[in-house]
């Protein structure tokens, strides 16, 4: 599935907008990220397997707000860094 | 040990500073005089960079605590002197919690300290919320110290995200003695002051003779109530500690108590603050930067007249040291890590503020001059050692 990665972790994909990634559910998803690109996954999921405060993801433009949500081939997923503050 | 003892004073040369500040990293390097400076960076723009500090055992590796608004923390590391960069492998982070509790979940790396002369690769870190992380490779991968994360009793003196600074408790001032890499000390703010004796296996508090806020009821032999700054162990003597407190200023002789050397401050100054640095040498001779800790906490150079003090006698009287800095209208707020020296002979300060001016003073705080002006907020200051 395609996954919109946000600016602010392009440092990780070689600043590349879009990649393809694997997984039933979003948790596999973010594994599967962190196996391509080490580091991403902790700089949006935290310790206790959260999404962090400023962090949003939708898929296919809903909101997903925890890790089992199901995916499957085909689906879209956006990663989005919410606004805050200067 | 003899009060002017060990440390050679550094051979001249330039002295290069780390400055990490809320929206990137910046390194400044003076010329052999420490006259003139250049600046390099941004480092990590638009980061937030909490602590950057050079491993004094191979003078090459570098890391930087960093995290920013949205993503979560991290540390990056240089083996180059910052030349080139790598995030760790595993940056510190707390286990994840039993299923039905409640973890907690780093908020950023706040201090870094480099371990033992004898340990080379071994590094520790403070965080906020408070937890204590040692790593054994370089700062590439962390391991929390279950000693201090996981004890229900630390956990308690801790506590909460609201019992801290505005932007998170945090554990800081880890110290290593140099004499002895089974000596360790930190501070939890709030949480009080510990020491160990066996590597961090075993923890013992030392608060006795620290005042705690009065008017409230709170007993000073609990460390909830304590607020430990910034701790600095003397490198001439190593038995002596300084202390900058929520409660004042201290020293500390060997196993004794807390002694508050900071009553013979000026009073209409008084002895709160947040930066303290000792000198290399002499285990008599410390700086302070006072802050206005009255009413609601201004944070500021009191009375808009920003000065360092020293003392040359442990602490019995201070000096005022604010040739060069503005005379009126001056709002510094100096953070607990904005503030440092070096090893020369004579000692040279330097102190960031966080309305990102970095000054300097080639003389032990005698003569001041800003160096660098307009970087962003400084959130702290350290001497790489050359």
């Amino acid at each position: 599935m395609k996954v919109y990665i946000p600016d602010a972790l392009r440092s990780y994909t070689g600043d590349r907008r879009h990649v393809e990634g694997r997984g039933a559910t979003l948790a596999a998803l973010m594994l599967d990220l962190d196996r391509q690109f080490p580091g991403i996954r902790f700089r949006m999921i935290d310790e206790q397997d959260a999404i962090r405060r400023h962090m949003r993801v939708f898929v296919n433009g809903d909101e997903a707000r925890r890790l089992d949500v199901a995916l499957k081939d085909g689906d879209d997923v956006a990663i989005v860094q919410a606004l805050s503050g200067g | 040990m003899p009060q002017s003892a060990a440390r050679k004073p550094a051979a001249a040369g330039p002295v290069t500073l780390l400055v990490a500040t809320r929206k990137g990293a910046f390194i400044l390097k003076s010329d052999n005089a420490r006259r003139a400076w250049k600046t390099t960076g941004p480092l990590f723009l638009g980061q937030i960079v909490h602590h950057m500090v050079l491993d004094p055992r191979d003078k090459r590796t570098l890391l930087a605590a960093t995290s920013t608004g949205h993503l979560g923390p991290t540390v990056m590391r240089s083996t180059d002197r910052g030349r080139t960069w790598k995030e760790a492998a595993k940056p510190p982070a707390f286990p994840k919690a039993p299923e039905g509790e409640q973890g907690r979940s780093v908020n950023h790396t706040f201090w870094l300290t480099p371990g033992h002369a004898s340990e080379p690769g071994v590094w520790f870190a403070g965080t906020a919320p408070q937890g204590l992380f040692r790593s054994a490779d370089g700062g590439n991968s962390w391991a929390p110290f279950s000693s201090i994360n996981d004890d229900p009793q630390y956990r308690k003196w801790m506590g909460s995200e609201k019992d801290g600074t505005p932007d998170g408790p945090k554990l800081h001032s880890i110290i290593v003695d140099p004499r002895d890499r089974n000596h360790m000390l930190f501070g939890m703010s709030g949480g009080g002051v510990h020491e160990s004796f066996d590597g961090g296996r075993t923890w013992q508090v030392i608060i006795d003779g620290l005042e705690v806020v009065e008017g409230f009821g709170f007993d000073p032999k609990d460390p909830t109530f304590h607020d430990p700054h910034c701790l600095k162990i003397c490198p001439g003597n190593p038995d002596r500690l300084y202390q900058q407190n929520h409660c004042g200023i201290y020293r500390r002789d060997g196993k004794g108590p807390w002694v508050r050397i900071g009553r013979s401050m000026p009073k209409t100054v008084g002895d709160i603050g947040f930066p303290l640095v000792v000198h290399p040498r002499d285990d008599n001779t410390a700086w302070v930067f006072p802050m206005d800790g009255t009413q609601v906490w201004p944070r500021v150079s009191p009375g808009g007249k920003p000065a360092a003090y020293v003392t040359r006698n442990g602490g019995r009287t201070w000096q005022r040291q604010d040739k060069g800095l503005p005379r009126a209208q001056g709002w510094f707020t100096v953070k607990r890590q904005a503030m440092c020296g070096d090893a020369r002979e004579p000692v040279g300060l330097y102190f960031g503020t966080t309305g990102g001016e970095v000054w300097v003073s080639r003389n032990e705080g005698a003569q001041w001059a800003c160096i660098v002006r307009h970087l962003p907020e400084i959130y702290a200051l350290e001497v790489a050692a050359s």
